[in-house]
This record gives C-alpha cells, structure tokens and sequence, in this order.
C-alpha cells in the first residue's frame, strides 16, 4: 500500500497554538452575547474557570450568579427559559450532569426548555482534582435524555464557535468542554453545524470516528499510521446526538471497520451511539478507546490518557486490532 | 370588591372536580388538592391578572408555578374553570392519550402549564427564573408559586430561599400548604419542619399566615403579600390547611394524600359539596 496519498490527506491536520477549550466558550459566549441580546449567563460560583468574564464585564445586568446551587441554577434557567431568555449555566460537567440529573430531566428537557448546560472540565484531563471532578459518565447521561442535544467540541476555534451555534437552536443542549491547554488544528473560520460530522480526512483502511479532546490523538494516530500505509478515513463527531448516521455509515461502508475514540467510559458514550447505528444498518468491527469502565484519579493530563488508554498509542493498536478483524 | 359567595361556590366546585377526577381513574392525589381548593380559586379567579389564551412564556400577566405536582387535579379544575381548555377534559385525566398527566407537564401541550412538576423541591427555581426575566424585561406582573411543606425537605427549596433574598426577588409571592402530612404521616413525625416562621424570616423573607381554607381570609393575605411585594424582599404565605378540606371522612389525615374515593365514598363526598356550576360528564368510554 502507498502511504503517500494518506499523508498529504493529513497535511492540512497542524496545531498552530495550545489554547483550552473552555477558552473558546468564554470567548464564544461573549460574542453570541453581544450577538443575541436574550443570551443570559448563570454560574454556579465558577466564573474563572469556565472563562466567563468577559461576557461578564460586557453584560453584568445578563448575567446570574448563583453561588454554590446547581440544582438550583438549572431551575431558574428552565424559568427564564420560559418567559424567553436563552440562559447558559456555567459550572464543571460533573455539577452540570451527575448532581442535577432530575432537574435537568423534569425541568428542562421533559419540560422542552431552551437551556444550553454548558460543562467544563468534562473528563479525565481534568487532571489533579481526580476522580470526584472527572466525570465520565455525563455523555451517556445526557444522551439518554430524549430532546437533549450532545455536543462535545475538539478544540477552542470549534468550542467557540458552537457556543455561538447552539444559540440558534430551539432546545435544551449539553455543551462539554475541558480544561487543559489542547492542540488547536480547526480555523476560526471553519463551518460549524449541529449534527453534522466534520470530514477531516480521506481513508480507505479504517474509519476513526473521534469526538472532543480525542481528536487530536486520532490525528495524530493516523499520522503515524499512514506512516504504515493504513489508510485512515477520519471523521470529528461534534454532535453525539443527534449523531450524523449519514456520515458514519458512508465512511464505514467505504473502510469496513471502525475505531471510536472519547473521553468518557465506554459505556453510554460516542462508541456505543456508533455501535448502535452500525449494529442495525451496517455491521462492521468496531473497536473502542474509552475509559474502561472506572473512575479516573489525580495525575497530569498527558499521564491519565496514557493510563487509562486513550493516547496516542491506544488509537494506533485499536486500528490494528480493527484492522485485522475484517 | 371580591364577591366572596361567588369563589365560595366556584371552590366546591372545583372540589366536585377533584373527588370525580380522582375517583374514576381510582388513582391521584384529592387529599392536599381539597385543601388547596380555596387557594387555587382565589388565584384564578380573583388575584392573578392572567390570559386564559394561553402564552407560554407569560409577559405581561401574572404567572402561577405549582411546585408540589401531585395536587395536579385541583390545578387542572381551576385552569378548566378558567378558560384554558373545556371542562370535558378533566374527564381524560389520567388515561392514555390524555393532556392531563398525573403529574402537570408541558409535554402534551396543555395550556396553564409552563413547567412539568411532580419530582419535588424545583418548582421556586423554575418561579425565580421567571421572576427574574420579568424584572429584565421590566414587567412588573407578578410570580406566583406553591409548594408543599413536605417538599420544603427537599435540599433545593432553600437553595431557592436563600437566592431570592440575595437577589432581592421581590416580585414573588410563594405560598406554603401547611397542612401538616405527607405520605408518610404527618410531617412532625416524618422530618420535623420546625420553626418555619423563623426559618424563612432568617432567609430574609416577608412572612405572612393566613387559613388557607377560610376565602375571606386568602383574599386579604394575598392582597397584603402583593402590597408587600416589590420592596426588596420575596414574600411567603404559610398558609395552614386542612388536607382534605371540604369532606368531613377525608380531612385532616394524611390517608387520602394519594388514594381516591371508592364509588360509595364518592357519593357521600359528592353530597357533602354543592354542585355549582354543573359537572363534567364522564363517560366510561373516554
């Protein structure tokens, strides 16, 4: 096999500067604020963290602080979702899924609220604070409610610019994020829309199916890979749910095997909303890179990926073991 | 000047509609929708300045939140009652297919609702959202919402009561059904409330008292809380009832919290409430 064709369709995937992708829903925020004046902003006393300042010092009268309450937080956004404000709660994933999973389910999304929970410091890369921050399990939790759109951005040009996106959008949604400083490879300019999976790279030996922080380690996987002359097609799923089966079956059909990569456990996250599609219109291996199944702990970013299986290395050796199942 | 026969005999009523929703599906919960009857009458048809046409997100009009869902068939009578949907309707309640759910939801569309309720302790979050957006917006109608005193077991409730004060939401008036029970039994003897004047007062809320079950009474509190609102602190009614108000075997137990009257018990309660202005008919096929 040439590998030659696979690397240059890799060129155009360079980082030009780390930036955290919880940076690009603060400037996202400000600027969908300045955009669509209903846009309010709630914080469960973590301004700072989740880079709401500036929307701040621009519209101190839109924005609610709500101290240490989440729960109470998400009813007062389903409250000003309802007289018709378009209200974006602020605190880490773990305090915007897990604690106030009811009053998301009853008043927000059975109630078919316009709330965006916008979540930062989603996964492992947290990193010191450990496992009680870390969450894992937030992605199949929001999936599971029905009218929740899942988004799950890869760097800060494309958290931004759905932070902007979901404005837009009639309905409740789950924005994550994360805190650590990450590859930016997508440019302020490019297309973001709900749903629609994001073509990065043309393959014909195995689909990589990617969302958030993992995108850039499947890049960097299919880098390596093409080194080797397998060819990989690599696609960024912003959207969880709705997923684009539209994209995912065209690139499967196309390789005939499937690797998904996340920052979640492999229960109830992106693997398993591709497993499932697959499973009914088009069986095909599949091979995971999640958590598996447990909780994190305290360590460096770059140190629990590699801990629990989601490096760059990980990606690699999961391409090979889908690769040999065909 | 409120004519208070009038609301009287719309009240028992409603409480008609109660026992006859409840009964017919055998399931819901009469018990604190009884004693809730006058309250909910005198919202409706005398206090709130609200649209029966229906406008979800409520500007411009007073707007009520039920936080204590389960009393859903006192809430659906007077929205009946109201204008918000035909009286006929009351007699889907609790069947398949139904806008009237066991507990509120907006999800079948049903108008009078802005939120779904039932899972306790969210519904004076969701009333401080609006509350909020109305000072926003300057619309200086009012928030209205009531709980249960059970729920104020729930951890969020007093999330709520200490935000409000903080942020000076004085454009709502909450009220408490203090009647005292819970599924359980009373509430001194599942988790004791204690002192909840001095519990709320050191929140930093306007308390005021008042029977809820005496409409001369609900009227004038009410009209003091509206005339306390807007003065920088939000307003709270404990207001005692008498679960099971209205039907002497049903009240003050906490027995018919969830559990309807039999065809018998029926009859009896139906006797004890005067039919006013006349019943919904039931048809078994509906």
């Amino acid at each position: 096999m040439s590998s030659t064709k696979t690397v240059s369709a890799l060129e155009h995937l360079v980082a030009t500067e780390k930036k955290a992708t919880r940076d690009g829903f603060g400037a996202g925020l400000l600027e969908v604020g300045k955009k669509n004046d209903q846009v309010i902003a709630l914080c469960a006393d973590l301004i700072g963290s989740l880079k709401m300042n500036a929307f701040i010092d621009e519209f101190p009268d839109r924005f609610i602080q709500v101290g240490i309450a989440e729960a109470n937080m998400m009813g007062i956004a389903a409250g000003l979702a309802i007289a018709g404000k378009i209200p974006y709660t602020g605190t880490f994933a773990n305090f915007s899924t897990g604690r106030v999973y009811d009053q998301i389910r009853q008043s927000i999304a059975y109630s078919h609220k316009n709330v965006k929970i916008c979540a930062s410091h989603a996964g492992l890369t947290l990193g010191e604070d450990g496992a009680t921050h870390q969450i894992l399990e937030d992605i199949g939790m929001m999936k599971m409610l029905p009218g929740m759109t899942v988004i799950n951005p890869c760097d800060y040009n494309q958290t931004k610019a759905a932070t902007i996106a979901i404005a837009d959008h009639h309905g409740p949604v789950y924005l994550r994020f994360g805190r650590p400083s990450w590859p930016v490879f997508t440019t302020a300019a490019h297309k973001f829309e709900i749903g629609k999976a994001i073509h990065l790279a043309e393959g014909s030996d195995v689909s990589i199916i990617a969302t958030g922080h993992l995108v850039w380690n499947a890049i960097e996987a299919a880098k390596i890979l093409a080194e080797d002359g397998i060819s990989v097609d690599l696609i960024n799923i912003h959207t969880i749910k709705p997923l684009d089966n539209v994209a995912v079956l065209k690139s499967v059909s196309k390789t005939g095997c499937v690797v998904t990569a996340e920052e979640h456990n492999r229960i109830g996250g992106l693997g398993d909303s591709v497993a499932q599609l697959l499973s009914t219109k088009h069986p095909a291996p599949q091979e995971y890179v999640a958590v598996n199944d447990s909780f994190g702990e305290s360590g460096k970013p770059a140190q629990l990926l590699e801990k629990y299986g989601l490096g760059v290395a990980d990606v690699i050796s999961a391409v090979r073991r889908a690769v040999a199942r065909k | 000047m409120a004519d208070v026969a009038n609301l009287e005999r719309i009240a028992s009523q409603v409480r008609r509609d109660i026992i006859r929703q409840t009964h017919f599906v055998n399931s819901g919960h009469p018990g604190g929708s009884l004693g809730c009857a006058d309250f909910f009458t005198a919202l409706y048809f005398e206090i709130m300045d609200h649209n029966p046409d229906f406008n979800m997100e409520g500007k411009n009009e007073d707007v009520f939140f039920l936080s204590n869902g389960h009393i859903s068939p006192v809430f659906y009578s007077v929205l009946a009652r109201s204008g918000y949907f035909p009286v006929e309707e009351l007699a889907t309640f609790r069947k398949i297919d139904s806008r009237l759910q066991g507990h509120p939801t907006t999800h079948e569309g049903l108008p009078g609702i802005r939120i779904a309720s039932g899972s306790l302790g969210q519904g004076l979050s969701v009333a401080l959202g609006v509350a909020l957006a109305k000072k926003m917006e300057g619309d200086s109608k009012t928030v209205y919402a009531l709980t249960g005193d059970g729920e104020l077991q729930e951890g969020q409730v007093w999330e709520a009561i200490m935000f409000a004060a903080h942020h000076k939401v004085d454009n709502l008036i909450v009220a408490v059904d203090w009647n005292g029970q819970q599924i359980d039994g009373p509430t001194k003897k599942v988790m004791a409330l204690g002192d909840l004047e001095s519990k709320w007062k050191s929140f930093g809320w306007e308390v005021l008292h008042m029977n809820g079950n005496k409409m001369t009474e609900v009227l004038s509190v009410m009209a003091e809380a509206k005339e306390k609102s807007g003065q920088g602190l939000p307003v709270v009614i404990l207001m005692k009832t008498d679960m099971g108000h209205g039907v002497d075997f049903m009240a003050g137990t906490h027995k018919w919290h969830g559990k309807a009257t039999n065809k018998e018990q029926t009859e009896n309660a139906l006797s004890q409430l005067e039919e006013t202005l006349g019943d919904y008919p039931y048809n078994e096929e509906i």
